[in-house]
This record gives structure tokens, sequence and C-alpha cells, in this order.
């Protein structure tokens, strides 16, 4: 198990693709404020802590955590689901869970609209049954609504692979000696699944915190997400310094929040954050 | 039984919730008018006028030739990086595995233009090469955190005893570590190939000459409105899939059977 | 078997990955064009490669700050592309595009005379203008009892709800602005105060701050008011025959996305045929008649339906154009725009 070097490519590679690209937006993030010289400075990063800017971070963050913890809650049971199925059935099962995902973003979102507005599909339906119309569009509960449909499969995804091949004997042993399904749950599969439960909440978490176009379409627009702000300065004010910062700001929040989880994890032998 | 019930409305369940978009977009790929929610008639033009449209098959072509290519390319890069990180020791095994949570942290803006840079720092046109590379390294991730969880709950002492039985190091991992990691290694390049087949941002920022993802060319129609004909392409590539996906279902439990009468 | 097959598969891919790069052109020179999505009849492309056999390669874009975050970076070589109004004035002032040689075009003369030596351009040496349009009030009639001639119903508490804004941060403080009797291209810090605060007023009373979804939003009845582009209220009043636009008498913005030629690009000749090329009456008529927006070339607008330019929607009057302005490059000012834009939306 002594062969270390074969991580010398990936690492060379990230080194190239991932660090470099990291520091030069490091870089712009001290640069000065275009037409003002001087020397480094940390202006954009004052800006970011101004009030409105929080209160745009603390939104993207609430949205996040609710999406994530749904899709969590959700998620488990149907990875347990999966992985207590047939093998045969099973691939075809995971295979058709992603297949959505392979459907153009845009296009997708556009289909929930469909459903979710006002003359939409869905209201359409409750209007012939008699029943009160919903008005979920345009709302937050359609943000989180499309960001569950949109990250579910990454959360199910990788705690689905771990749950897949726990030890059946473990647990059989654990059934022999007279445990009930429910602490059989809480002391041996919880346990031995939280390696992929970190994974799924990491894939689910950080795109979730960034994202800009569900809040865009589902949301009308109404609440400007962190993912949104960031665009809007490299696109539009076109102040790369000020969306350096704000990126930069925010990935040392994650790193710090998801360092601070991986320390409840005890079987931590540094494979998560920190 | 009632568990086996409750599992399967379950699942039920959240398919339908999967699916209901979908079932949106192909009823909708046959509406008359391009209106994505008004229907005004059945009809079979969408289909016929994307056939004629070379630019969207086109750039259909790309995007299949860069996930599948660059979804491999990840998957064996990332496989081989996850079993060297989780051999490492404590300090270097914790920074190369922040050092890989770093893409995932990152906006997809802030990725796309930092590799724009990068890319136009070392003088390498937009193009093919440098959207592989692109899908490559916002790839590499996700197959190291599906492998990773994979490698930690195996057992340690296999690959000793393979070793104490003869086996060399290759064939121990061949026959002994990857059938056990096989699991995350396709979660991993399922993962991998999601994320390039319907990437916008960052392939936007890394391409040029010519060379389109489908993702780009329905944003860029964005403006105009979403022709149906997307609805249609969508349907086929749906369809296809599914289709695929029957057919290796069936030759695999064709096998399995084989393998059952031989017991 | 299983390894046959890998291999084979990954051998085809390498031979489809080289090939694709090297491409296969025999033409003697080509053209690389950049322009938004949908937004050019593709047969003209052909035409143009058989006739001038010349090999284009053409990409897409989906707004205007893209494509300049892009270009600006020097990570392209376009020879043609296709912007909007205030992102020229932009690529001009820094030097980014060719100046025309207007000499190579002589079909410029068939571009109506009001839409040239605009406000972006005013020398016009570095642009031909491709379609143009108006920004206004789309309503329903059924939905909406009052008279629609400004922009204040848009404040109007009786359509709480019922009303659509645009997603963009320069047309919708642009049109308060111009709500507020001033200019929208305004840098005046008060001004901009004010038409901050009416928008934060006017935030509950708005359904949604759409982009392009408003078409399929107004034609379903979702609505009652929405703040669109001319060229899709067009396309709207087709499919929905209770609609109907107005450009509201405080004025608006009048906007235009016209052929440049950025300095990167290496066929400079090529890009001036093809921009000649796409002046030609029949030319300009298929794109005119494909997109549907409305063309500034006048014998393209003598070959479109009658019913089409006697509409003024699409093509309106001069008078209704009195009050109408176009964008300007707002530089630094951009910030607090993005300020106010911001504040507009956390709330």
């Amino acid at each position: 198990m002594k062969r270390n070097w074969i991580t010398y490519p990936y690492l060379m590679w990230m080194a190239i693709f991932t660090i470099i690209p990291l520091f030069l937006v490091l870089v712009y993030s001290i640069l000065p404020v275009e037409g003002r010289g001087g020397g480094f400075t940390f202006e954009h990063f004052k800006r970011v802590f101004e009030p409105i800017y929080i209160i745009v971070f603390l939104r993207s963050v609430k949205l996040a955590l609710i999406s994530t913890a749904a899709c969590l809650i959700l998620g488990y049971p149907a990875a347990m689901i999966l992985a207590g199925k047939h093998l045969s059935k099973r691939s075809i099962l995971v295979v058709l869970f992603i297949i959505p995902m392979w459907m153009n973003f845009l296009a997708r979102t556009y289909a929930w609209m469909t459903l979710l507005e006002r003359n939409g599909l869905i209201n359409n339906a409750l209007e012939k049954l008699g029943l009160p119309v919903a008005s979920i569009l345009y709302t937050e509960n359609a943000v989180i609504l499309g960001m569950i449909y949109n990250f579910l499969p990454f959360m199910v995804l990788p705690i689905y692979s771990v749950l897949s091949k726990t030890d059946r004997s473990v647990i059989e042993a654990a059934e022999d000696l007279g445990a009930t399904p429910f602490i059989i749950f809480r002391r041996i599969t919880l346990p031995l699944s939280l390696p992929g439960v970190i994974s799924g909440i990491t894939m689910v978490f950080m795109p979730a915190v960034t994202t800009f176009v569900i809040s865009r379409l589902l949301g009308g627009g109404q609440y400007t997400l962190i993912g949104n702000l960031i665009e809007q300065q490299f696109l539009t004010t076109r102040d790369w310094g000020f969306g350096s910062a704000l990126s930069t700001v925010l990935m040392i929040f994650i790193l710090l929040s998801m360092g601070i989880m991986s320390r409840y994890e005890k079987e931590n032998e540094g494979g998560g954050l920190w | 039984m009632v568990k086996s019930f409750i599992n399967r409305s379950y699942l039920f369940l959240i398919f339908f919730f999967l699916y209901a978009p979908i079932f949106v977009l192909i009823v909708f790929s046959f509406n008359d008018s391009k209106s994505r929610g008004h229907w005004t008639g059945f009809t079979l033009k969408w289909y016929a006028e994307l056939l004629k449209d070379q630019q969207i098959l086109t750039s259909l072509y790309y995007t299949l030739l860069v996930a599948v290519i660059s979804s491999f390319f990840a998957t064996v890069l990332g496989t081989v990086a996850a079993i060297g990180i989780h051999n490492m020791k404590r300090i270097p095994k914790t920074i190369a595995v922040n050092i890989t949570y770093l893409p995932v942290l990152n906006p997809d803006i802030v990725a796309g233009i930092s590799l724009m840079l990068l890319f136009i720092f070392i003088r390498l046109p937009l193009g093919f090469i440098s959207l592989l590379l692109a899908h490559i390294t916002f790839s590499l991730p996700y197959v190291i955190l599906s492998v990773l969880p994979k490698l930690k709950q195996l057992n340690n002492l296999l690959y000793d005893a393979a070793l104490d039985l003869g086996a060399d190091p290759v064939y121990a991992y061949r026959r002994v570590i990857l059938p056990e990691i096989l699991p995350g290694v396709i979660t991993g390049f399922l993962l991998a190939f999601t994320l390039s087949i319907d990437d916008f941002v960052i392939s936007f920022f890394t391409t040029g000459s010519g060379v389109s993802n489908l993702a780009i060319t329905i944003y860029a129609m964005a403006r105009r409105g979403i022709n149906p004909k997307i609805n249609a392409l969508l349907t086929l590539m749906f369809v296809s899939v599914l289709l695929l996906l029957v057919i290796v279902n069936n030759r695999m439990s064709r096998d399995n059977d084989r393998k059952e009468n031989f017991r | 078997m299983k390894k046959f097959f890998l291999v084979a598969f990954l051998s085809v891919f390498t031979a489809a990955c080289l090939f694709s790069i090297t491409g296969c052109s025999g033409s003697s020179s080509s053209l690389k064009i950049y322009n938004w999505g949908d937004y050019i009849d593709k047969t003209v492309i052909d035409s143009f490669e058989k006739e001038y056999d010349i090999d284009v390669i053409y990409d897409e874009f989906a707004t205007n700050e893209d494509m300049y975050a892009k270009m600006k970076a020097g990570a392209n070589d376009y020879d043609v592309i296709i912007p909007s109004d205030y992102m020229i004035r932009r690529m001009i002032d820094e030097d980014m595009l060719h100046k025309i040689d207007f000499s190579k075009v002589p079909n410029f003369k068939y571009i109506d005379q009001r839409f040239k030596n605009l406000g972006y351009d005013p020398e016009n040496e570095y642009s031909v203008p491709y379609m143009w349009g108006t920004v206004g009030i789309l309503y329903n009639k059924k939905l909406v009892s009052d008279n629609v001639d400004s922009w204040k119903i848009l404040w109007n508490k009786k359509y709480e709800k019922q009303i659509l804004m645009l997603d963009s941060q320069r047309d919708s403080i642009g049109i308060t602005l111009k709500m507020l009797g001033y200019s929208l291209n305004s840098k005046d810090r008060k001004q901009l105060e004010e038409a901050k605060n009416k928008l934060i007023e006017q935030k509950p009373l708005v359904l949604a701050y759409v982009g392009d979804e408003v078409k399929d939003m107004m034609i379903g009845n979702e609505a009652a008011l929405a703040v669109v582009w001319s060229g899709d209220a067009t396309y709207m009043k087709r499919e929905n025959k209770d609609l109907e636009y107005v450009v509201p008498k405080e004025g608006s913005n009048m906007w235009f996305d016209c052929m440049v030629m950025p300095k990167t690009g290496k066929h400079k000749k090529e890009a001036e045929m093809f921009i000649n090329y796409m002046c030609k009456s029949d030319i300009a008529f298929k794109n005119a008649d494909f997109i549907g927006y409305s063309t500034p070339h006048t014998e393209a607008r003598n070959m479109l339906p009658a019913e089409l330019t006697k509409d003024r929607t699409a093509y309106p009057e001069q008078e209704d154009l009195k009050t109408c302005e176009v964008f300007e490059d707002l530089s630094d000012t951009l910030t607090v725009y993005d300020r106010i834009w911001t504040e507009v939306k956390s709330r």
C-alpha cells in the first residue's frame, strides 16, 4: 500500500488546473479598484461585509441548508431501499435515478414552471378536482423545490454506493443478539454509511449555495443569492476584484463550517474536510 | 409485506417527482405552437426541423464526445488518485482531500473564468482540447468523493492477505480491491458524465472555434425562447437512453441466468 | 471480450477527437462569427459559404456580458460579432473594433437613415445595424381596465402580483428613471436614489422579475402587465389576441443590435464581404422574416407582409420614438446600478 507515487499525476493536474486558477482569483480579490492606483488592498473584502451583502449571504446559506437537509431526509430512505434490492434491478434503478439530470437543466426548469405556474398543469388538475389553487411559483418554496429536484440524485448515489456493500453479517449478528431494527439502524447502518452521507452533503450543499439559475427562474428573480451576486460582478459590473473577494469569503466560510462538522465525525482520519 | 409495499410506493413517488418535468418536456415536443406550456395541437414538425438543424446536431455530437471522454479519463485518474490518497499518512492526506474539495466549492462562473484565464496564459487556443481539460478538471473531485468512502469501508487486511497468498500488487488491486470499490467507481463515472453532459458556464468560457455543446446552444437560445426542437431532441435522447438500458439489462440478465444454470 | 470493446471504443473516439480538431476545410479562407442564439436564418450562412467559397465557423452567446468577458480576455479571434448598442459603445471606447471600410459595404445604403450615426457610433464608422426595437408595456386587454399609456401603471396597486418586470438592471432602473422624467442614462446619484426607492416601493406588486419566460407567461394569461421588447411583443400578440403593446408617453429605450468587426479577427476582408452580404435585400428579408424582429433595412421592410409593417408595435411611427433613448455605456456608474439592484432584490 506504499504506492504513493500514483497520486503524483493527480496532484500535478490539480496544481495546474485548480490551484493556479484559484490563486488568480485570490490575486484579483486583493488588487486595487480600477483607476485607483496603489498596492494590494482589502477594500473588496471590506465591502463583502456590508449589511446588504451579509443579508444575501445568509439567505443563500439558509436556502442551501434547507435544501440539503430535505435532500438528506428524502434521499437516505431512497438509498436504503435501492441498496436492498436485487442486484440486477438495482443498477437499472440507479441509472434511472440519474437520467433526468441528463436532460438540459434550463429545459427541465422551464418544465417545472409549466407545472407550477398559476395556470399551470398542477393548478389545472387541482381546479378540476375542486381543490384550492396552489401558488408555489415565485416563492422561496419553489426555489427550494427546484434545488431538491436538481440535487437529490447527488445525495442518493453516494449513500447508496456505501450502503450497497454494507456487511450483512454484522447486521445479522446484531439481529441475533436481539437488537430492534431501530437500534440496528442507529448503531450500525447509520454510522457505517456516514462517509457516504458526508460525500452526499458535500455534493449538494456546495452547488446549492452557489446556484443562481434556479432562484432566477423559479424564484422570479425576487431574491439575489450569492451566486447571482458573484455572476453580476464578473459579467455586468466587471468588478472582478469584488467578485473574487465574495467568492473567496464564500469558500472560506464553507471550509470552516464543513471543518467544524467533520469534527463531529469521530472516525475521521483525515478523510473529510480538515 | 407491508414494508415492501411502503418501500415500493416511496420509491415510486420519488421517481414520479423526478420524471414529472421530463414527461412535460416530452409531451410538449409534440405541441403545435412554440410555447412551452400552451397546448394548441399535435404535430411532428419539430422533429423534422430538428433533423435539418445542422448546428444542434453538431452540438449534440460534441456534448456526447466530451462527456464520454472526460468522464472516462476523470474516472481512471480519480480512482487511481483516490487509492493513493487513501494510503497517505494523516497530514498529507488531509491536505490532498481538502485540495480535492476546492473545485467543488467554487461557483461555476469563477471556475469558468479562471480556467479561461489559465488557458489564455499558457496560450492554448480555446476549442475542443480546452473544453475537455476543463470537464476533466471539474469531474475529478466527484469521482474521488465517490471512491474514497468505499475505500474507507474496505477491509485493509484483504490486500495484505492477497499479497501473503502470493499475488503481486497489480493482481491484488485488480482482483481484490477493484471489485470492492466498483460501486464507488461506477457512481463516480455516472456523476462525472452527468455533470459534463449538462454543463453551461464552465464550458462557455473554455470553448471556442465552433465547438459548442448542447447546454451552450440552448442557453444562447434563451433570449429568443427555447425552441421546441430542443424538446424533440431531449425526447429522442431520453428514448435512446431507455432503449440502451433495456438492451443492456436484457444481456446482463441473460448472462446471470446462464451463470446460474451452470451451478 | 469487454477489453476488446473498450479498446475499440477508445480508438474510435480518439480518432474522432483528432478529426474534429484538425477539421476538414477545403475552402481557401474562413470566417468566424459570434452571434446571439437563434438570431439568423441558418440557410443564409450556407448560401454565403457557397457563393464566396468561405468556410464559416459560427458560435453563439447568451448575453452581451458573456460575450464581452470572453472577447476582453482575448480568448477569441472572431471576425464578425453582433452585440447591442451600449456594448458597442464600450468596445469602441476600449479600442476593440476595426473601422469598417464602407466602400466594401455598398449595401449599407439600404439601411434606414434614421438608424445611422446614433449615439453609440456617432460617425458610424464601426457598426452596421442588424435588428432594432423598443421596450414597452405589454398588457392583457381582458385583465387591465385602465388606459395604458404611462409607466406609472406598473406602480398601480390595483395590479398587485399581476406585474412582470425585466430581470435586467439597466432596463428596470432605466424605465423607472424615464417614469420620473429623467434620462435612462442618468449618472446623477440623487436621481438614481429616487429610482431605487421607487423600485423598492414597487416590489410587493411585482409577480416576478423575468427574462425570456415572459413570453409564455403573457401568452398563458399569467399576468396582466409586463415590460417587454417589441420583437417579442409582436410574437406574443400573434399567439394571444388579448395582448396589446404600447410605448409609454414618458419615453422608453430604443435598442439596436449591430454587426461589428473585432480587432482580434484575422479575416477583415471576408468580414466586410459578409456584412455586405447580410445587407442584400433578399438576405435581410430572410433574416427579418425568420427572427421576427424589426429590420432597419428599408427594402427588406417593404418585402415583409403589410400587416406586420403597418403594426406600430413592430414598426413604430416617428412620433412614438420621439422620447426614446438609446443606452450609453455607463462605465463606473455600473457599480451604483449593481448596488441599487441588489438592494431592491434583497428585501
